[in-house]
């Protein structure tokens, strides 16, 4: 189980997180084509290796931020706060 | 045989016990291994697949062997323990098992002489045809002939505890390694648990007396370590704790077994507790194993490991055999020949490094002769010293890389993957003395260390290689691999260790190859003339050892396993009898028989009353978000597809909420209780969803937005009183609510009390049928629930549940997200295409819904199913076809009920193009298609006359 550097409470214990995908992603309605929305939709980097993805930090703070893991070794690398 | 003296057992205290029904008396301190073999019992168990006779083989975890059932009373039957590893206790009952009618006489040994004939695979190869015997015939056969222990059959009546822990300073294992890193580590104040999964801490000490400790016997030093540790108050030492698992971030799992060594009467609390241990540093002194040694018979009973023999004499006071050949590959096997010479065994040792190792061995139940060059040697104990494999599991568990020393025929630990260190057997480390170091080092170095002779114990030597293997060598004990398996493996073209583990099933017994795998890779190294890291090491996995389901499940089962939530109105309805269904984790009164009704009848009196009459339906599952602030009004407008700005402060729209992808997510009611506030509701089971979602938008998309959302679930009660008599019910309850329709017409809300208690009174229907939702607090809603009950009695209230609830809603087209949408349906597919704000500039799926895919015209439409009378009810999922082409499908029923206000079945469904399509459709089920026609989605009162009376 991963422990989670939370940016507003400190490392806890992964159970008290929640996984929200992919970060980085620009929700950008107005201007973009159907295969530029499509991938916004559904298109995402899956790497192996350094990956930025989003974490709630649901059963505390409840605020989302961003963090950079290894998908390999599962180490993370550094958090902010997602807004 | 028992010794007279000696050993850590207590002879003072005698432990009566049984096997296979037969009472035997061992000593306080005992193993079930020990007391047995010191009564003479050689023969324990029958191996899995040829029921060979087999005895005990190790003193640990490692024993491959003896597997008995261990009997504790009702519900207590634990199969496959490990004699080695079950404490002695008084009454202790044990079985031995896949022997049938008994041990000594086993019909199942047939399997033996027919051991030419069921080499490797032969499984694989013979029950191949005809293909569908193999789950009827075959495989209930081969279950029966080849196994283990029996599981037990009643639920577990024990309670397991569970504990989370945080040390600076893991240590696994209380050998000399891992006491001497406590030792330096306790003055530095660290927080520092100390784990062994022994029933005492001291780990190889508690073998070896003759050593010398800082001038002292090591027992005795061992016991003035121990009591310096147990003092100090930032150390706690947990015997009988198995760390099992390692996993990611130094969180290692400890299994604590805290009754088993007692009588099962005496034996309160807790049985076992995991521990969870997120440790800054962990240090793994987890000893190594001892190799066995592959030749002909290898595997009868009395044939041992000589480290464990040396344990049985030194640390528990018995002699397993009086003529002793002790095999010497490695020189650790002299300390065993010299413990049996000490207390008067008559001991042959046999080099190993300067002659072969034996042809063969003898004896049927017991060894009582070993062929060695010179001719046949009788004896009643077999040693072997193999060397030994330093037990990397928790290291590889922790994703450190193992590394293959050539010059001493070892894996050791490589590369750390965490703040971990490997100390004393583990690391390859044999002697004693470099034990103390290396574990002092790892502890934090500080002060003079505790030190010892170095000679205790030698070098680690080259991995004795079998000479002669055709006859039955065994490698895998509890699978009964034998080397020539591993061979024929080989010549059959398997050439990596996994594949040849999982044709031969080497390595995948309970034991995990703790004794076996490194002697098949051996093997197949030889076989494949290639070295041994070329072909590769198995993974190793955790568990360490088996630990019980209910160790793991620990409080989480039962009641606790999934929480039950109830509504302040649940006691009323059981009270009255109601029959309840599972929503998500909610109890939902589903409907309310009346004597000598079944659901249907129930269902059908319940909607002709609500129609009739008036009904009351407990709605509080409903989820709940409170949504506040300046810009709350412009968050809901830019999340639903509906527009939000422009409604009225004491008005209620019916919201719809797509995901991103435009797909309907969930919907319900938003009332506006003033302008800065709103009172959101959703389904029961999209609630803790929304409000997720929801939470992601503000804080991530819309941040610069000045709004709170709180959830509000349990906060009200929610109370649906449905009918034409409704307002004649609730209008002598409520005080300061003008009930007019003028003033109070459909989807207005209005604050003031009802039977008392503070009211959010809206004006809404799912029924079709004049209706108010009454939101009180939590508290009162029993209160307020039975006063509007009481209220209604002379207008024939009728209570109705869930069941009811989808009839009323569906006679009247009202969706249920997630029965009639599926993920994939967009609004104007489920006919909502009315509430989606036409001049919005943005909301959550906008953007999807314009995608040409969104707007084909045939798309699964939401449509009504126009069934003719006296038809049965259709499935709901059923499909449905064209009548011209009855085999492809065009959609499928979502909803479907006897409708007992219509006296006929109605049904909604998707269909393509559906709302277009004009004409006859067909059912497909079991049977001939039903016909059916498509029709609109409102079954009753389509003009709404009834809702806005």
């Amino acid at each position: 189980m991963l422990l989670i550097p939370c940016p507003h409470c400190g490392p806890r214990a992964e159970i008290e997180f929640r996984h929200a995908g992919e970060a980085h992603l620009v929700r950008r309605t107005e201007g973009v084509d159907d295969a530029e929305w499509g991938g916004y939709l559904y298109a995402r980097a899956n790497p192996r290796g350094l990956h930025a993805e989003r974490w709630r930090h649901i059963h505390g703070c409840g605020r989302f931020f961003n963090l950079m893991r290894d998908t390999v070794t599962d180490k993370v690398m550094d958090t902010g706060d997602a807004s | 045989m028992r010794l007279s003296t000696g050993g850590r057992v207590d002879r003072a205290r005698p432990v009566s016990f049984s096997f296979d029904g037969r009472p035997m008396t061992g000593f306080a301190g005992d193993t079930l291994a020990s007391a047995l073999l010191a009564n003479g019992v050689h023969l324990v168990g029958r191996s899995f697949k040829y029921h060979r006779p087999r005895g005990v083989f190790g003193a640990g975890v490692e024993e491959p062997n003896a597997l008995v059932g261990v009997d504790r009373g009702e519900g207590r039957w634990e199969p496959n323990q490990r004699a080695t590893t079950v404490p002695l206790y008084e009454g202790l009952t044990a079985r031995s098992q896949n022997a049938w009618p008994s041990l000594r006489f086993d019909v199942g040994a047939l399997n033996d002489l027919a051991a030419p004939l069921i080499p490797a695979g032969f499984y694989y190869k013979t029950f191949m045809h005809p293909r569908r015997a193999w789950e009827k015939l075959y495989e209930p056969l081969i279950r029966r002939a080849a196994g283990l222990g029996t599981a037990p059959t009643e639920p577990d009546p024990d309670r397991y505890a569970q504990h989370w822990a945080h040390a600076e300073l893991l240590i696994v294992g209380s050998g000399p390694a891992g006491l001497a890193a406590a030792m330096a580590a306790a003055p530095s104040g660290r927080r520092v648990i100390l784990c062994d999964l022994d029933e005492e801490l001291g780990g190889s000490l508690l073998s070896r007396p003759d050593a010398v400790i800082d001038g002292r016997p090591a027992w005795e030093w061992l016991e003035s370590a121990l009591a310096t540790l147990c003092a100090a108050p930032n150390v706690r030492l947990l015997p009988r704790t198995t760390a099992f698992a390692y996993g990611i971030d130094n969180l290692v799992s400890l299994a604590e077994r805290l009754t088993d060594h007692r009588p099962p009467a005496a034996a309160t609390g807790a049985r076992e507790r995991l521990w969870q241990v997120r440790a800054g540093q962990v240090v793994i002194a987890s000893g190594a194993h001892e190799r066995p040694l592959v030749f002909p018979g290898n595997d009868r009973p009395g044939v041992m490991l000589a480290s464990a023999a040396e344990t049985y004499i030194r640390r528990y006071g018995v002699l397993p055999g009086k003529r002793v050949v002790v095999l010497v590959a490695h020189e650790s096997g002299l300390r065993a020949a010299e413990a049996a010479r000490a207390v008067g065994a008559e001991v042959k040792v046999v080099d190993l490094r300067e002659e072969p190792a034996p042809e063969a061995t003898r004896g049927r139940l017991r060894i009582s002769g070993v062929k060695l060059r010179s001719g046949w040697e009788p004896c009643d104990l077999l040693l072997m010293a193999g060397g030994w494999t330093p037990a990397l599991h928790l290291f590889s568990q922790s994703r450190g890389t193992v590394a293959w020393s050539e010059e001493r025929q070892i894996f050791l630990p490589g590369e750390s993957a965490q703040p971990e260190t490997s100390v004393g057997g583990c690391n390859g480390t044999f002697g004693l003395d470099d034990c103390l170091a290396e574990g002092w080092a790892a502890g934090g170095d500080t002060g003079p260390r505790p030190s010892a002779e170095p000679g205790a114990s030698g070098p680690s030597s080259p991995l004795a290689r079998p000479d002669s293997a055709d006859g039955r060598a065994f490698v895998d004990f509890q699978n009964d691999v034998t080397a020539k398996d591993i061979r024929l493996a080989v010549r059959e073209g398997f050439r990596s260790v996994e594949h040849i583990k999982r044709y031969t099933t080497t390595g995948m017994a309970t034991d995990q190859g703790r004794t076996s795998n490194i002697n098949a890779l051996a093997i197949a190294s030889d076989a494949l003339d290639r070295p041994v890291p070329a072909i590769g090491l198995t993974t190793f996995r955790a568990p360490y050892t088996p630990v019980t389901f209910g160790t793991m499940a620990a409080m989480t089962r039962g009641p606790l396993f999934d929480p039950v939530r109830t509504t302040p109105i649940h006691d009323w309805a059981v009270a009255q009898g109601a029959v309840f269904e599972d929503v998500g984790q909610w109890k939902r009164a589903r409907y309310f028989p009346r004597a000598g009704e079944d659901m249907h009848t129930a269902v059908a009196r319940e909607c002709l009353a609500v129609r009739a009459g008036a009904g009351l339906f407990d709605a509080s599952t409903l989820g709940k978000i409170e949504v506040v602030g300046p810009d709350a009004a412009e968050f809901l407008h830019r999340m639903y597809v509906n527009a939000f700005l422009k409604l009225g402060v004491g008005k209620c729209r019916y919201g719809v909420l797509c995901r991103e992808d435009g797909f309907v997510f969930d919907d319900g009611v938003i009332g506006r209780i003033a302008e800065d506030r709103f009172h959101v509701t959703t389904t029961t089971g999209g609630a803790a969803g929304v409000l997720h979602m929801m939470e992601d938008y503000r804080q991530t998309e819309f941040p610069e937005l000045k709004v709170w959302l709180t959830s509000t679930t349990e906060e009200w009660a929610t109370i649906a009183l449905q009918g034409p008599r409704a307002r004649d019910i609730l209008s002598p309850l409520v005080e300061g609510i003008d009930l007019d329709p003028e003033s109070f017409p459909h989807m207005a809300l209005k604050l003031g009390r009802v039977a008392g208690a503070p009211t959010r009174l809206w004006r809404v229907s799912f029924t079709g049928e004049l209706g108010f939702e009454i939101n009180v607090p939590s508290i009162h809603g029993r209160a307020v629930w039975e006063a509007v009950w009481e209220a209604g009695q002379r207008f024939g209230i009728t209570a109705y549940g869930t069941e009811t609830m989808h009839v009323l809603r569906a006679e009247k087209g009202y969706i249920i997200v997630g029965q009639d949408t599926d993920g994939t349906v967009t609004p104007f597919d489920a006919g909502l295409g009315w509430a989606v704000g036409k001049t919005k500039r943005d909301f959550v799926g906008k953007r999807s819904l314009e995608r040409p895919a969104m707007l084909r015209a045939d798309r699964k439409q939401l449509v009504g199913l126009d069934l003719p009378d006296g038809a049965t009810v259709p499935e709901e999922g059923a499909q449905i076809v064209d009548p011209a082409e009855p085999t492809r499908a065009i959609g499928h029923v979502t909803s479907a009920y006897a409708s007992a206000c219509l006296g006929r079945p109605i049904a909604m469904a998707m269909v393509r193009g559906g709302r277009e399509r004009i004409g006859p459709v067909a059912i497909a089920g079991e049977g001939a298609p039903v016909p059916a026609r498509v029709c609109g989605t409102v079954f009753i009162d389509p003009e709404g006359a009834r809702l806005s009376g």
